[in-house]
């Protein structure tokens, strides 16, 4: 090699040779920033004036006046819809489709997820290989595959509604999808809405008072799980007072279909099962390296310091194991959100779903895309928050 | 020893306390239930002749059936290469001076793939084969190397970008990653199939191109934040003993911070090649026949009608070889990397 060239601009500091004005940092700084400014603008240019050239040919302009015309399109569920209203309102549709299959999603696959996370640590050889052969199989496997799979190959080749699979006279699978029983506000309802106001109250004092009390006695505890007690305690009083609160649904067998109860059609279905195996797969790696990052010392300590095995858990494990859990759980959620865009392939109808037909309906693919993109930053950005919101709440606890 | 005695350790792995015994037994119920259903589907019911009889066409598409060698020589080729890297890389570490070589083979590789499944030298010899007629799992392992092989300069610069003290080219560069990586992937592919003919109208681009353009700025903007990451983890002594030495910033990149960045950035690479393997299926959205794409068209011809289960799990397991041999390899090479870097 050769020897280490050495810094041969050292008399240029020299005072007697005053720097020209055109290489002082200020205007070199400037210079570039404006030079690739420049460059950005021209490529944006170049593209826009190809795409006003190409719109124009199509006899398209960019505007969103289209979003006030009448849809005329089908959306096979949802909130109220009708085949004249705008395309506005559609896509509002899609937008509740999206929130709600990606909010249940998240729940189940956080379940699945935590569940599978603990089982792969699990000292029961049995339990922890099941675990790790389902981590194994769903990472591993395109999730839009997956979703095939549960749509064509198992709900569609499900029995046809006049023989469908009965759980209990409670829920039936067929190709139609699941239906289960509903429940429904009866005539006692109004009386118990009383106590269920009366428990979100009762519920908050507890807490509160609770809480200062284990601060008082500088003690652990989990004030939350009383505030819960207390909630459970005087609604279920309210249920025993008030007669009939709740009426149950059932679904019954009509000429071509189930009728009543809770519906969720074959594309849902497949969509919730495809998104929250998928995601539960991730969930529970990441859950498993957030508890294993936790020290071995710290449950020794934890123990040495007289907490019992629970306390130890719940006091001195998660509460570290979460800190290094939630940020690579929030970008599992943020994937789920954005996967729920291949119910495209299985016709769900979400957002991106609605997006594309009336893409192709009325040919403004410009500013269905600005709506579809903007949707799902939205969508991305509260997310984040949200759970960035949680994870400095928990990093407080560090001091 | 008493460690091979089964029963001292199925006593101390399955049955070590009352709550773990009844888990066990659950569990064995479960997967009991379970094979005895799927079983006899296995080697019974299911229709496996469906897979045999449409070999070809899941493996390479409609690619001229007199020119399938090309895609033979191509894999052949990687093999040789990967099986050099692998023994090479095992060997104790005595002399590393064939490694600049090695990494150039493997980045030439790419090129030649190309040259070899495009062709076009002449009509006789080599006759362009239009990516039209690209498809199955070839179409599927082409897209997944040309996004990961198109995306990786365009994430060093945009990481660079971001990271850069003038503020204009950090706006815009951070802009581009995070609006590209709050869509999601379906949106960026329609897109670059729908609007790179309205924004490039001059061109007249295939859709297997348009659909590579999408993989590529998709996976740019998540390559960006790996790289950006690796950057981060370059100590800030790095920078003043390169100044020390009288570097400039281009040199003190390009010699000193990018190589220990790159370096750092290799295991979360594999990652993102792995899911970008896995998100190429999406490309059967916009109507692209790769390997997915295949198996849809199979199981809506009528001759093969309802063998949905069937051709979906053979699917399944080639995507599932391929993911999980790479997620193996990648585990190895972090461990390779992790040997390399305790002297220093």
């Amino acid at each position: 090699m050769n020897p280490t060239p050495l810094p041969q601009h050292t008399p240029a500091r020299a005072p007697s040779k005053p720097t020209p004005w055109w290489q002082h940092e200020t205007v070199v700084r400037v210079a570039v920033q404006a030079l690739f400014l420049a460059v950005v603008l021209l490529i944006v240019g170049y593209f826009y004036r190809n795409m006003m050239r190409s719109l124009s040919q199509l006899g398209l302009g960019i505007n969103f006046r289209f979003m006030m015309l009448e849809a005329g399109f089908g959306i096979s569920e949802g909130i109220a819809y009708e085949l004249t209203d705008s395309y506005a309102r559609a896509f509002w549709v899609g937008i509740v489709n999206t929130l709600k299959v990606v909010s249940i999603g998240i729940l189940i696959a956080s379940g699945i997820g935590l569940l599978m996370g603990l089982a792969r640590l699990s000292s029961n050889w049995l339990v922890r290989s099941v675990a790790q052969l389902y981590v194994e199989i769903f990472r591993n496997v395109p999730l839009l595959l997956q979703l095939f799979f549960w749509y064509t190959a198992v709900i569609l080749k499900l029995p046809p509604v006049r023989q469908a699979i009965n759980l209990y006279d409670r829920f039936f699978l067929s190709q139609r999808g699941l239906y289960g029983p509903r429940l429904l506000a009866g005539e006692g309802f109004a009386v118990w809405r009383w106590f269920l106001i009366a428990g979100i109250i009762g519920a908050a004092l507890i807490y509160v008072v609770r809480r200062r009390q284990l601060r008082r006695l500088d003690r652990p505890g989990f004030p939350s799980l009383w505030a819960l007690g207390g909630f459970v305690a005087i609604t279920a009083v309210g249920l025993l007072v008030a007669d009939s609160t709740f009426v149950v649904e059932l679904p019954v067998l009509e000429r071509f279909n189930f009728a009543g109860g809770l519906a969720l059609t074959p594309e849902f279905t497949s969509l919730l099962i495809g998104l929250a195996v998928y995601t539960g797969a991730f969930i529970a790696e990441v859950v498993r390296g957030g508890i294993q990052a936790v020290e071995k010392g710290q449950r020794e300590a934890a123990t040495a310091l007289g907490l019992r095995p629970a306390q130890v858990t719940y006091l001195v494990i998660i509460p570290q194991a979460l800190r290094s859990i939630i940020p690579p759980l929030t970008n599992q959620y943020l994937n789920l959100a954005k996967n729920s865009s291949l119910a495209v392939a299985i016709g769900y109808p979400e957002l991106f779903n609605i997006g594309t037909t009336t893409m192709n309906q009325t040919g403004q693919t410009i500013p269905v895309f600005l709506i579809i993109v903007a949707s799902y930053l939205t969508l991305s950005l509260l997310t984040s928050l949200f759970m960035n919101w949680w994870n400095k709440k928990i990093r407080l606890v560090d001091r | 020893m008493e460690r091979r005695d089964p029963l001292r350790w199925m006593r101390e792995n399955l049955f070590n306390s009352w709550y773990n015994s009844l888990l066990t037994l659950l569990m064995a119920w479960i997967i009991f239930t379970i094979v005895r259903s799927a079983l006899p589907w296995m080697i019974g019911t299911a229709r496996w002749d469906v897979i045999t009889a449409n070999m070809q066409i899941l493996l390479v598409g409609v690619y001229p059936r007199t020119e399938v060698w090309r895609i033979w020589l191509a894999c052949i080729s990687l093999l040789v290469l990967a099986v050099v890297s692998i023994i090479y890389f095992s060997r104790p570490r005595s002399g590393k001076r064939w490694t600049p070589w090695l990494l150039g083979a493997w980045f030439l590789s790419f090129p030649w793939i190309m040259f070899l499944l495009w062709g076009g030298l002449s009509t006789e010899w080599l006759p362009r084969v239009e990516t039209s007629s690209w498809g199955g799992l070839t179409l599927t392992l082409v897209l997944a190397m040309v996004g990961i092989a198109c995306s990786f300069p365009i994430a060093v610069l945009l990481a660079l970008g971001r990271r850069s003290s003038l503020s204009v080219i950090s706006v815009v560069c951070t802009v581009l990653i995070e609006v590209v990586r709050g869509t999601p992937l379906v949106a960026v592919l329609f897109m670059a199939h729908l609007m790179v003919p309205i924004f490039l109208p001059d061109f007249r681009i295939d859709k297997v191109v348009r659909a590579m353009i999408g993989l590529t700025i998709f996976t740019g903007a998540y390559m960006a934040e790996n790289v950006r990451g690796g950057l981060q983890s370059v100590p800030k002594g790095q920078y003043e003993a390169a100044r020390a030495l009288g570097m400039n910033g281009t040199l003190t990149m390009l010699l000193v911070i990018l190589p220990q960045a790159l370096r750092a950035v290799i295991p979360s690479m594999v990652g993102q090649f792995i899911s970008l393997f896995k998100d190429t299926s999406l490309v059967a959205i916009i109507g692209l026949l790769d390997l997915l794409g295949i198996a849809k068209g199979i199981t809506a011809n009528p001759a093969w009608l309802g063998l949905h289960a069937e051709v979906y799990l053979f699917v399944a397991v080639v995507y599932w070889i391929f993911c999980f041999a790479l997620s193996r390899a990648s585990r190895r090479v972090e461990r390779m990397l992790g040997l390399a870097d305790s002297p220093s």
